[in-house]
């Protein structure tokens, strides 16, 4: 296939930049023509090729790129089904329109009898009139049965094919040759034959209305994506359409307005509303140099922001992308239901043959039209796509409702695991904790002032990335203090820093570091304690071998973290903390949100350590962090959940990204989790059991018990609904609600 | 007549059987690094691929079927489950590291593929 790709290129600021991107563009092996709009920043690509593989070697060449790729497609999908949704109405009601006065005419015993001079050309005609309307409303399960048989397989199609063209067969031979069929089994099934295709045809219609409601999460968040864009161009500013807006664009967005792509803002300020990514309910305040990203809805101010991110590349389209596979992945308990459900037709198959065969042995010629009705009626029940349906459509439901709470699963494997967790590991600092420490008590050993301990800290501090040193460098910030230059800085993993200042060796951080120096802290040991005992972490600070002071620094516990653990409590989830932090703080945090188990003073590198210990206690554990410095652990958990603030998130990093900081997510996980399990089992335990009731019961076994054999129509009915039973269970899902506000 | 019937039930199922469960369709050789795979009437077209292993292979569906049953395609094996838009191609590409049959289906398992790595 021959198509036209539109990139947008940046970084050209030359007509040699023109040439080299259209080369790089030529030489990728399918492109046919490649022309470069250096006015415009865009290139047009003709040819069989991927926009992957061009972004690619725009990339490659040295310059930016990405597809500028229209957002029709939801619609075209939607207009398509809609289109499908008529088709199958449609057929409906021709079939009906001919079925229900044929099944009013046999039963109310006004059609006349086969075997007379009048009764043979008017049921002739109706045989005739019943294969028109099988060829109109029907014709889809014969193309698709006979395609399927020539490549060996067979589906839903084969099993209506056969069932109802079975019936009509044996019909037309009973009204054109009745002296062959034993009198007793002289019957004319056409009716059967159109109500059959009717039903089917109807049930295909209510599953796609069903099936409609099992999308809205993706829909919701495509909705979020505005059709147009304010852009700023040669100082004027125009409404484009969105697929129009190019990388490193200018942008001008209004109150109330939706951001269109991913940028950052260049002039003005504003506050944003993430709350449809990210789930979290307040406005975040936006100035110069933040970013935006789509899908947002700006509340206040207006500002002008530069494109960096459009098309498939925003975080909005990357959430929506990841949100699909997971909804497209099955868990463990999916596939065995899968291999049950790629051998049930031929087996369903084999069934009416048996069927058949007992039915003719047993009943004789008399009971011939029994096993026509049986052998029609096994084919018809029988619902392969219920089985099939079970778990992927509660999947589907499950992964998209827990999106609309910011959560994001990573696969239907990691939503399974997560219902069986029976340990949960939270990190201390951005977890429990808001993640922002400030300096709480600076208190001198004698000879020193509070001014000259945070000087000191700050100084050694101003070189390291930790966020306890960005707190103390804050604070002395805040009180103007001049900071001094200091030499060899050493971050010591797990400890603290030294560094050099005038010639002394300074050292801040815990108690091991001072121990391995050798310096005496018996002087401020005690308020030490007795800050680490209020949920404080107390840094000693040292000059050489003489103690200079106490800096305490403490990291607020999140409003919400103490309901949170009692949510996942509750949930029957034993709480460990995990923390880099010492005792006494670490347990001061845990009392105050009510966690029991706590291991601190553990090294960033041992976390996954423990993890494994837990493991091998046999737990199935899960590790909740921030997803970078916690990789290793949230790696090795049974399920890692990475803690994301805003829209900052670290999407491949785990198996369940939380878009929003607070810890309800996890335990909103989690339940989504239990429920989309418990649906999949009421849907597999229900498909299974139709099914295997409903192929004996077709088959006949009541018959000898209690004279009972199941009309084919009543099959075909049970059988559209089967499905249809399936979708409206999952779709119950819809209305999980979050434990946060209880 | 009786046994004759019997024969042909017990022939039919024995048919069954094999056409179903122990014959394979034919198989299509790749040309080029892409195949192009046509989603309609319950059937994926062609429905089994051969590539050879550690080689990269793209597949392009072109659904024309517009039911909810044609409209994810799910490569459990490799973890890889795509959205086919109605009308238009949806290219999948995968490198196979290991040699054996893997199984391409719809969310229902009606539709179903193979991808024969050798």
């Amino acid at each position: 296939m021959t198509a036209a790709t539109r990139l947008s290129i940046s970084g050209m600021s030359c007509a040699g930049c023109v040439a080299s991107v259209e080369q790089a563009l030529q030489a990728v092996p399918g492109v046919e023509q490649a022309e470069v709009n250096f006015a415009e920043h865009t290139a047009t690509v003709e040819g069989d090729v991927s926009a992957d593989k061009l972004v690619e070697a725009v990339k490659q060449a040295g310059y930016d790129a990405a597809e500028m790729k229209g957002q029709n497609a939801e619609a075209d999908k939607e207009a398509a089904e809609m289109a499908h949704y008529r088709r199958l109405l449609r057929k409906t009601a021709v079939a009906a329109v001919l079925g229900v006065p044929l099944v009013i005419g046999d039963m109310g015993g006004f059609l006349p009898a086969l075997d007379t001079s009048l009764g043979q050309p008017i049921w002739l005609f109706l045989g005739l009139l019943t294969l028109g309307v099988m060829i109109y409303a029907g014709g889809h399960f014969f193309t698709g049965a006979w395609k399927a048989f020539r490549v060996h397989n067979a589906n839903m199609d084969t099993l209506i094919a056969l069932g109802t063209g079975a019936a009509w067969v044996y019909s037309v031979v009973v009204v054109l040759f009745p002296d062959t069929v034993p009198s007793l089994a002289r019957h004319a099934y056409f009716e059967a034959a159109v109500v059959i295709i009717a039903l089917v045809n109807l049930g295909g219609a209510l599953e796609m209305r069903a099936r409609g409601k099992t999308s809205e999460a993706i829909r919701r968040l495509i909705g979020l994506q505005p059709k147009t864009a304010r852009v700023v161009r040669e100082g004027k500013e125009q409404d484009v359409p969105i697929d129009e807006v190019g990388l490193g664009e200018t942008l001008r967005i209004r109150p109330g307005e939706r951001i269109p792509v991913d940028g950052d803002i260049i002039d003005g300020h504003s506050s944003v509303d993430e709350s449809m990514l990210t789930g979290e309910p307040l406005p975040v305040t936006k100035q110069v140099g933040d970013e935006v990203v789509a899908g947002t809805i700006n509340v206040s101010g207006s500002f002008l922001f530069q494109s960096k991110r459009i098309g498939a590349d925003t975080v909005l389209a990357q959430i929506i992308e990841m949100v699909r596979r997971a909804q497209g992945s099955k868990p463990a308990i999916g596939r065995l239901v899968d291999k049950v459900a790629g051998v049930f037709v031929p087996a369903v198959l084999l069934v009416a043959v048996a069927t058949f065969l007992i039915w003719f042995n047993l009943g004789g010629e008399v009971l011939l039209s029994h096993a026509i009705v049986a052998t029609v009626t096994v084919l018809i029940i029988a619902c392969p796509c219920a089985l099939g349906l079970a778990t992927p459509i509660s999947i589907m439901v499950g992964v998209g409702k827990a999106a609309e709470y910011g959560i994001l699963i990573r696969n239907g494997e990691a939503l399974q695991q997560a219902g069986k967790l029976e340990a949960i590991v939270l990190d201390k600092t951005g977890t429990v904790t808001v993640g922002r420490p400030s300096v709480t008590h600076l208190v001198p050993a004698a000879d020193y002032s509070e001014e000259q301990v945070l000087q000191l800290a700050a100084s050694l501090e101003q070189g390291s990335e930790h966020p306890l040193a960005h707190a103390i460098v804050e604070a002395a910030k805040q009180r103007e203090i001049t900071l001094s230059d200091v030499q060899r800085f050493e971050a010591i993993t797990g400890q603290g820093v030294s560094a050099e200042l005038d010639g002394d060796v300074c050292y801040l951080g815990n108690v091991r570091l001072m121990q391995s120096q050798g310096i005496d802290i018996g002087e401020l040991q005690d308020r030490a304690q007795q800050l680490a005992g209020q949920a404080e972490t107390p840094m000693y600070l040292a000059r050489g071998q003489q103690l200079v002071g106490i800096v305490a620094v403490a990291d607020p516990i999140k409003d919400d973290s103490a309901a949170a653990v009692r949510r996942l409590q509750q949930l029957g989830l034993k709480v460990i903390m995990l923390t880099g932090d010492n005792t006494a703080t670490a347990q001061a945090v845990a009392r105050q949100v009510g966690i029991d188990e706590v291991i601190a003073e553990v090294q960033p590198q041992d976390k996954n350590r423990h993890i494994e210990q837990l493991q091998q206690r046999g737990e199935v554990v899960a590790m909740v962090g921030d997803g970078i410095n916690d990789a290793p652990a949230l790696a090795q958990a049974d399920v890692g959940f990475a803690i994301g603030s805003g829209t900052d998130v670290a999407i491949e990093s785990a198996d369940v990204t939380l878009m929003r900081g607070s810890l309800h997510g996890v335990a909103d996980a989690i339940a989504i989790s239990h429920a989309t399990l418990r649906n999949i089992k009421q849907n597999l335990f229900g498909a299974f059991v139709y099914n295997s009731l409903g192929i004996p019961i077709a088959a006949g076994i009541l018959y000898p018990i209690m004279g009972l054999m199941l009309n084919p129509m009543i099959a075909g009915a049970a059988m559209a609904m089967s499905s249809v039973t399936v979708v409206s269970n999952a779709n119950r899902l819809r209305w999980f609600k979050s434990g946060a506000q209880s | 007549m009786i046994w004759l019937i019997n024969l042909l039930g017990l022939a039919l199922m024995l048919a069954i059987v094999w056409w179903f469960w122990i014959a394979k369709p034919a198989t299509t050789q790749r040309q080029g690094d892409t195949v192009d795979i046509l989603v309609d009437d319950g059937v994926y077209t062609p429905s089994r691929i051969e590539t050879p292993v550690n080689q990269p292979i793209t597949l392009r569906f072109l659904r024309k079927d517009a039911s909810p049953c044609a409209e994810q395609v799910i490569f459990s094996d490799f973890d890889i489950s795509a959205e086919l838009p109605v009308d238009d191609y949806k290219a999948i590409t995968l490198t196979p590291q290991e040699k054996g049959e893997y199984d391409f289906t719809c969310q229902m398992q009606m539709y179903r593929g193979t991808l024969i790595v050798i």
